[in-house]
């Protein structure tokens, strides 16, 4: 059962490769479009701004790859800008081209938009907690994740209000509330790290083994 | 609700952790690695790890542990010190860290702070600056190590790098680090109230009550100490308890 890591060159995935090791998965880092399209699971983890990351993900053939993986039901799971380039569309580097949006994957209907506040300072950085949803309490990447876990977010977009509430399995309030978690069908995303969330975020990671696990 | 961070800093010397440490069950407690691990078990938010190797030349080491760092910690973690340029930044961010801190060189050429911005987003990239009083209200910035006086007032050169893309600012009182009096909460104060993005204080705590202080009175966003923890003083959870007690949101559930 191999989890493929997905890199699109610009970041180091070693956290998120080896958080998966540590909850007992087998997971590789690939580039090509061909090891994505025949994983057993994909993560896609987050790194650089939305309009850079679709931008290589379309022009190296990554975003086909994910999409078929998604359409036969395996599991996925984004994190962070991950989960964000699910969405319809973004506006993160939208302007350096003159666009008011750039188009995301696409696999879940709404927008990603900057976090705005005149009082909060943004980024939102550090540990912030979960509302979970009802949804949420049935979902399989969120068992054993009481409500008001604490995990560590690093981000200055989100998904916006325009988005489909019924993929979202938890809240987080800063500047607005925003989806922190999302769930459909084999498709999963977080807006925090759970790479980098201690022992509160190995328990998604287990989870995300167990479901690729189940999955097989 | 965000938490309030509490983050022990390290100081590296070639790889291995240099002030002495009170940690009981470490195998080896000159590493940093393991050291940041025991306080990721005992609920560090994040770590800092402080380079004070005095040439570049033994860098290598630097950048393995921090490699090492990446695969082994569940928490994020920050390196800083002795970066001259952007290149140096660039491969600890490729070997693993979460986020970069620079001092001395940011003051000779702020553009570092943008350029940095800019490779990887401003929030992996910190500035750390080392403060001074010279008078009521007013700060100077020191640079190498706070020996060189720059004439550069703090609170400016705060406003400027969160200007240039800095996503947070490590701020270190110099008249107060190592003296356990407490963080320097009206330059604390100073700072957190002119940048808009998060400030991490740091210098000089000695009590539980300064760690709550550095919150509450300083308005800092995270708090930072090294000593008191390493040498057992205090442990990370007595140390939220505490600020929980008097009603500073911390994570506890770890």
């Amino acid at each position: 059962m191999a989890i493929v890591v997905v890199d699109y060159h610009k970041g180091n995935l070693s956290s998120v490769a080896r958080g998966l090791v540590r909850a007992g998965g087998e997971a590789l880092v690939s580039d090509r479009p061909e090891a994505i399209a025949a994983a057993d699971a994909v993560v896609l983890p987050g790194v650089g701004s939305f309009a850079d990351a679709m931008a290589y993900i379309d022009e190296s053939g990554q975003g086909d790859a994910v999409l078929d993986v998604i359409a036969a039901g395996r599991p996925f799971l984004g994190i962070c800008l991950g989960l964000q380039l699910l969405f319809d569309r973004g506006n993160e580097g939208a302007g350096d081209d003159g666009r008011e949006w750039v188009e995301g994957l696409g696999v879940l209907s709404g927008s990603c938009t900057r976090l705005e506040s005149a009082r909060l300072k943004v980024p939102h950085v550090g540990w912030d907690s979960l509302d979970v949803t009802p949804l949420g309490r049935r979902c399989p990447l969120l068992d054993g994740v009481p409500e008001g876990t604490n995990m560590y977010f690093t981000h200055s977009y989100a998904v916006a209000d325009d988005a489909d509430p019924s993929v979202v399995a938890a809240r987080t309030y800063y500047a607005r509330s925003f989806p922190s978690v999302v769930w459909h069908g084999s498709v999963f995303g977080t807006q925090f790290h759970p790479e980098k969330s201690s022992g509160t975020g190995a328990r998604v990671l287990e989870n995300f083994v167990r479901i690729t696990q189940g999955a097989a | 609700m965000l938490t309030k961070r509490v983050i022990p800093c390290l100081d590296v010397k070639e790889g291995r952790v240099v002030k002495g440490v009170n940690f009981v069950g470490l195998v080896d407690a000159g590493d940093p690695v393991e050291l940041a691990g025991a306080y990721d078990r005992e609920g560090a938010d994040e770590v800092v790890f402080l380079d004070i190797t005095a040439t570049s030349d033994n860098r290598d080491t630097t950048i393995a542990m921090a490699s090492e760092a990446s695969r082994r910690l569940r928490i994020p973690y920050t390196v800083g010190g002795g970066f001259r340029d952007l290149a140096g930044m660039v491969a600890m961010v490729a070997a693993g860290a979460d986020k970069v801190s620079v001092n001395s060189a940011a003051v000779r050429d702020p553009e570092l702070l943008t350029v940095a911005a800019r490779a990887f987003g401003s929030q992996a990239v910190v500035c750390a600056i080392d403060a001074k009083q010279t008078g009521p209200n007013a700060w100077e910035v020191y640079t190498a190590g706070g020996r060189t006086p720059t004439g550069i007032d703090a609170v400016r050169w705060a406003e400027e790098a969160a200007r240039r893309g800095a996503g947070e600012i490590l701020l270190t009182s110099m008249d107060r680090d190592g003296t356990k009096e407490g963080f320097d909460i009206p330059l604390t104060r100073a700072v957190s109230r002119a940048v808009p993005i998060p400030v991490i204080a740091s210098g000089g705590v000695g009590t539980l009550e300064h760690f709550a202080e550095g919150v509450l009175d300083g308005e800092a966003d995270a708090v930072l100490a090294a000593s008191v923890f390493h040498f057992g003083t205090y442990s990370i959870r007595q140390v939220k308890e505490y600020m929980a007690s008097q009603g500073i949101p911390v994570r506890l559930d770890f």
